[in-house]
């Protein structure tokens, strides 16, 4: 068995022709052991046992997270229910979750992946890692849990929330790794500021390891000054086992994509087509070595690029760009998936109001802010400020019942709401330019 | 009992001055008119003389307005005289919701009360007659 660092600094012909060979072993794998891929190969004339380079997976069917829903709750699923040792959920709150199943070794190789940033920033026994990422069926708390236990660091497994607490452990517990979302850890920052606390003088971070959001290179700045450590960013997602997948190292331009683990594609999202390295598209992840959850091209709706070139860190695996978005309306407010459905399905509810609804959103003390507008309805007695504040109190606690994540709710003049072509604009996304 | 024109405007510069010159080229004649603002959103009501054609005409241009029934009470021009009239309405327990006044001419003035029961505008009405105010019709504004 070769040592980590070998694996890092492969060769990029080994890599390619480990990677032909993972891929070779999960398409047959996928297609002996889950129905569903044994159709749709079948169906797109896909032979499995013919893939003899990487272009051959390009005539392989993508598969979306609406084959995985389908497919809910263990029909995607490649080995006996005995030998499936954890199980992960997104976090869709309504209509049907997708499944991430780990046998052991599934295990080990998802911690392997995630304690790479670890690898590169060098931490290890004489660190201790805060993890406030939340802990449960998210794939974060625990992935970071793994991850941080196999770099040999000490793991404080504080989970998310009560932030006074957390700057208490950071400051007496000599905390050296902070692991949450960026967003949280501007927070705990700021919040330490404000209690007197400066981070940057008592706190004695080296490194925080910031995923499940996206954020700018100016929100990284900040955090580096507020806190003086290193922010690094990672990525995965619960469909390709959760965080890790990429992870960044400390030249902080671009993630390496665990290319033991995962072979990457980037496609034009209309047509399917794979796009040269550079150009932006969608990430199309197919599994190398996972025996519950595999997946053959996952289409991720994930927008980023290759990154041409080679990284000056010296490892050879390829890297992908930090994420542009996503493909589909799908929003991250703090953290949480938000999906347009969901907020349509609680709009419903509420006969007041029409069904042209916007969601806007802000960044507000670095934290996200999300306001609905909505119109009332013709019959709705707008002559009583009353009544008005009331039905967006109403509004604003059914969304908060549902989403588990607040979002202000304004009502707004009927056209008020951007319309093109009979369809709402319903996202309005501001939350990157107010970061400039 | 009169008309009232109510507006939901945001609050936005340039929302008023707009609405102000829709309902002149409708050739509506505002008598009154008040803002209940919040930061968001202002509540705009108005006192005009044909509150349901400058509704129409609003919803037209894509507008939120309707139009309310509001009391329009005559009052005497001098220190005490809303008092009074509050006085009366207070005693019977019947809350106003809003009001706001308006002065048409050197010894009257009119106030508009919005009470905040609907059931009980005609009872308020009746009392406020019998205390010798004139609740005023749309014709008499």
């Amino acid at each position: 068995m070769s040592t980590q660092e070998d694996v890092l600094t492969m060769s990029r012909d080994r890599i390619a022709s480990a990677q032909v060979e993972g891929i070779r072993k999960t398409a047959i794998h996928c297609y002996e052991d889950i129905p569903f891929y044994h159709r749709s190969f079948d169906e797109a004339g896909f032979d499995p046992y013919a893939i003899r380079d990487l272009d051959d997976l390009r005539r392989a069917p993508f598969v979306t997270k609406q084959d995985l829903r389908d497919n809910y709750p263990y029909d995607m699923v490649g080995v006996p229910r005995g030998d499936v040792k954890e199980i992960h959920m997104s976090s869709g709150t309504t209509g049907v979750a997708t499944v991430a199943a780990y046998t052991e070794a599934d295990l080990r190789a998802w911690a392997e992946c995630f304690s790479r940033a670890f690898r590169f920033a060098g931490v290890g026994a004489d660190d201790v890692c805060q993890i406030c990422y939340g802990y449960g069926l998210f794939t974060g708390g625990l992935g970071a849990h793994y991850g941080s236990l196999r770099s040999g660091a000490t793991v404080i497994p504080i989970s998310a929330g009560n932030t006074e607490r957390q700057i208490r452990v950071l400051r007496e517990m000599g905390t050296t790794v902070l692991e949450c979302t960026p967003s949280y850890a501007m927070h705990i920052a700021d919040t330490a500021l404000a209690m007197g606390i400066d981070p940057s003088k008592e706190f004695s971070l080296k490194v925080g390891i910031h995923g499940a959001e996206a954020f700018s290179d100016n929100f990284r700045h900040e955090l580096e000054r507020k806190l003086d450590y290193k922010v690094l960013d990672i990525y995965g997602l619960t469909e390709t086992g959760g965080p890790g997948l990429a992870v960044e190292c400390l030249e902080q331009d671009g993630l390496h994509i665990a290319e033991d683990h995962f072979y990457c594609e980037v496609i034009d999202p209309a047509t399917g087509e794979v796009l040269p390295d550079g150009e932006w598209g969608e990430l199309v992840v197919t599994t190398l070595d996972r025996e519950a959850s595999p997946v053959v091209r996952y289409r991720t709706r994930d927008i980023t690029r290759i990154l041409p070139g080679e990284c000056p860190c010296g490892c050879t695996h390829r890297r992908i760009d930090r994420l542009q978005g996503r493909t589909d309306d799908m929003l991250i407010i703090r953290g949480v998936n938000v999906f347009p459905s969901q907020i349509e399905n609680v709009m419903k509810t509420f006969e007041q109001v029409s069904s042209w609804y916007q969601i806007e959103l802000t960044t507000k003390n670095y934290l996200d802010v999300a306001t609905l507008k909505v119109e009332a309805n013709p019959d709705f007695d707008i002559d009583s400020t009353g009544a008005i504040e009331e039905l967006q109190r109403q509004i604003q606690g059914a969304l908060k019942t549902a989403l588990s994540v607040g979002i202000r709710v304004r009502l707004v003049e009927p056209m008020s709401i951007s319309r093109s072509e009979g369809k709402a604009k319903r996202i309005v996304d501001l939350r990157e330019e107010n970061l400039k | 009992m009169i008309d009232q024109l109510t507006v939901f405007l945001e609050n936005s510069e340039g929302r008023l001055a707009k609405l102000c010159r829709d309902i002149a080229a409708a050739g509506i004649d505002m008598k009154a008119l008040t803002i209940a603002d919040t930061p968001e959103y202002g509540v705009v009501r108005i006192v005009c003389d044909d509150a349901l054609r400058a509704r129409d005409y609003l919803d037209e241009k894509g507008y939120r307005a309707m139009v309310t029934k509001v009391a329009a009470i005559e009052v005497p021009n001098r220190p005490g005289g809303l008092a009074e009239l509050l006085g009366v309405l207070d005693d019977l327990d019947i809350p106003v919701e809003y009001g706001y006044c308006f002065s048409t001419s050197g010894d009257r003035a009119v106030d508009i009360l919005k009470i905040r029961v609907p059931a009980e505008a005609s009872k308020a009405v009746f009392k406020l007659e019998e205390a010798g105010f004139r609740v005023l019709t749309q014709a008499e504004l």
